[in-house]
């Protein structure tokens, strides 16, 4: 993506906008009413995928920046619930907890099993795995993972690989030579047109690597990847709706059910932002995610808390 | 409500399209050779595939519990073994001591960090360390000890220990 691309997403926040991307060129406008009406159309296709994307709810959170992290993910979990339609699944992308505690595990697990939805999967945070190399995430979310637990699944025809790059951090995410060779595995047999959809905390691009927003070794896998005609990459862990295309791949940052996170560069480090009163709702939201064929757009909707 | 919606029209545009074709199932399979990961929701239907396997745990090293005090942070940096963490940085970011000196890190910021060895086999490892925690080891080998927050890896220091 060109630096001018670049800039036409940076203003994002606060404004409805509608990103078509064709051959490989992203053009943003504004969201006009048929756009929505178009998603909507495709969402009550019954036949069509439906999955939500929930991020980076940092259970156990307290400061100024959300005195209530547990409130705002019940609302997130009932704008879930009350979507017009039950999505087929629902992926959490890391950050369930703050600090890695058996309460806070437990106490995300029991809201998560409230989600109307066929089921629910989850990749961890670095939050998830402070001091324990992410032992605690995986015995309360593990069950079916391989490996430090990354797995992947096929539903409506498109292949989802949810991976885990918060462990052995230095700097950046990383994804280790034991799960690369899963995903050369895990896509061998695929065919070329099978759509990709790739779930990871943090980012599997270079979205702002003084601050660690970047995976040192994704390269790799998306190299892997390179012969699939449709690759998504949706993300949390920045905490703010990012976009950005880089050949067949399209890579999605998702905000928050916690708190904001500076823009890149925009504060000394990423510490959680204050915003004034009544914002942060605006600041906080949930993805949903359509796909019926090969023949018709994937659509992305991030929706806010308020 | 705002909404913000991003309508992706994918290179896979053909209208032919093998793969979901040959394989119309909307079933959540895992894929080949694994069980099915995450848990079932609370309007799931149909078998749920058995979720008993727990994962491998490779990679994964013992936990250590460390001298963790709250509160009583150190009114005034303590020449030679004292590490502020402070806006997000480890401060001395690279610190000299010699060998037998015990070396104290007090948590400033209002979030939690941690002060853990880089690589494997490390000796720091310290729990997330809330406002005003500290965490203090004792180096008695000589060498350069490479350590990071692991919640902001990008926060990284050096202690180096002189015989
Ligand atoms: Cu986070």
């Amino acid at each position: 993506m060109s630096r001018r691309q670049l800039l036409r997403h940076a203003g994002w926040f606060g404004s409805a906008v509608v990103l078509t991307v064709a051959g490989g060129e992203v053009v943003s406008h504004i969201a006009h009413d048929k756009d929505s009406a178009a998603a909507a159309a495709t969402a009550a296709d019954a036949n069509a995928l439906r999955f939500v994307q929930v991020s980076d709810s940092h259970i156990g959170f307290t400061g100024p920046a959300n005195t209530d992290v547990t409130a705002s993910f019940s609302e997130a979990i009932e704008q879930v619930n009350t979507l017009g339609f039950r999505p087929d699944f629902v992926m959490h992308t890391g950050d369930l907890t703050h600090l890695s505690t058996a309460a806070q595990f437990d106490q995300v697990r029991q809201m998560l099993s409230e989600v109307r939805t066929g089921r629910v999967f989850t990749v961890p945070g670095e939050h998830d795995s402070v001091g324990d190399s992410g032992r605690a995430y995986r015995q309360a979310f593990g069950a079916g993972t391989t490996g430090d637990g990354w797995y992947s699944f096929d539903t409506h025809g498109v292949h989802f690989i949810a991976l885990v790059n918060t462990l052995s951090l230095e700097k950046l995410g990383h994804l280790g030579t034991d799960q690369i060779d899963f995903v050369r595995k895990d896509v061998a047999g695929l065919s070329s047109d099978t759509p990709i959809v790739v779930f990871s905390h943090i980012p599997l691009f270079a979205m702002y690597p003084a601050w660690g927003w970047s995976t040192d070794d994704a390269l790799q896998v998306l190299a892997l990847l390179r012969r699939f005609a449709s690759v998504t990459c949706l993300n949390g862990h920045v905490h703010q709706l990012f976009s950005k295309t880089e050949g067949n791949v399209t890579f999605h940052s998702a905000t928050t059910t916690a708190y904001p996170l500076p823009a890149p560069g925009k504060a000394p480090a990423p510490t959680p932002q204050v915003l004034p009163a009544g914002q942060l709702k605006g600041a906080l939201g949930i993805r949903s995610v359509t796909y019926t064929s090969a023949a018709t757009p994937l659509a992305i909707t991030d929706t806010r808390l308020a | 409500m705002a909404v913000t919606t991003l309508a992706l029209a994918t290179a896979c545009g053909s209208s032919s399209h093998p793969a979901a074709a040959a394989n119309p199932s909307t079933a959540i399979v895992p894929g080949s050779g694994q069980s099915l990961a995450g848990s079932p929701g609370a309007t799931a239907t149909g078998p749920l595939a058995g979720a008993s396997d727990m994962p491998s745990m490779t990679g994964m090293t013992g936990m250590t519990m460390p001298t963790a005090t709250t509160g009583g942070a150190p009114a005034a940096p303590v020449a030679g073994n004292a590490v502020q963490i402070m806006n997000f940085a480890f401060a001395p970011a690279a610190l000299t001591v010699k060998a037998g000196t015990t070396v104290t890190w007090t948590n400033k910021d209002s979030d939690a960090h941690t002060v853990t060895s880089q690589g494997s086999g490390g000796p720091l490892a310290s729990a997330a360390l809330s406002t005003g925690q500290s965490y203090s080891y004792t180096f008695t080998k000589p060498g350069t000890y490479a350590y990071l927050c692991t919640i902001h890896p990008f926060m990284t220091a050096t202690v180096t220990v002189t015989p």
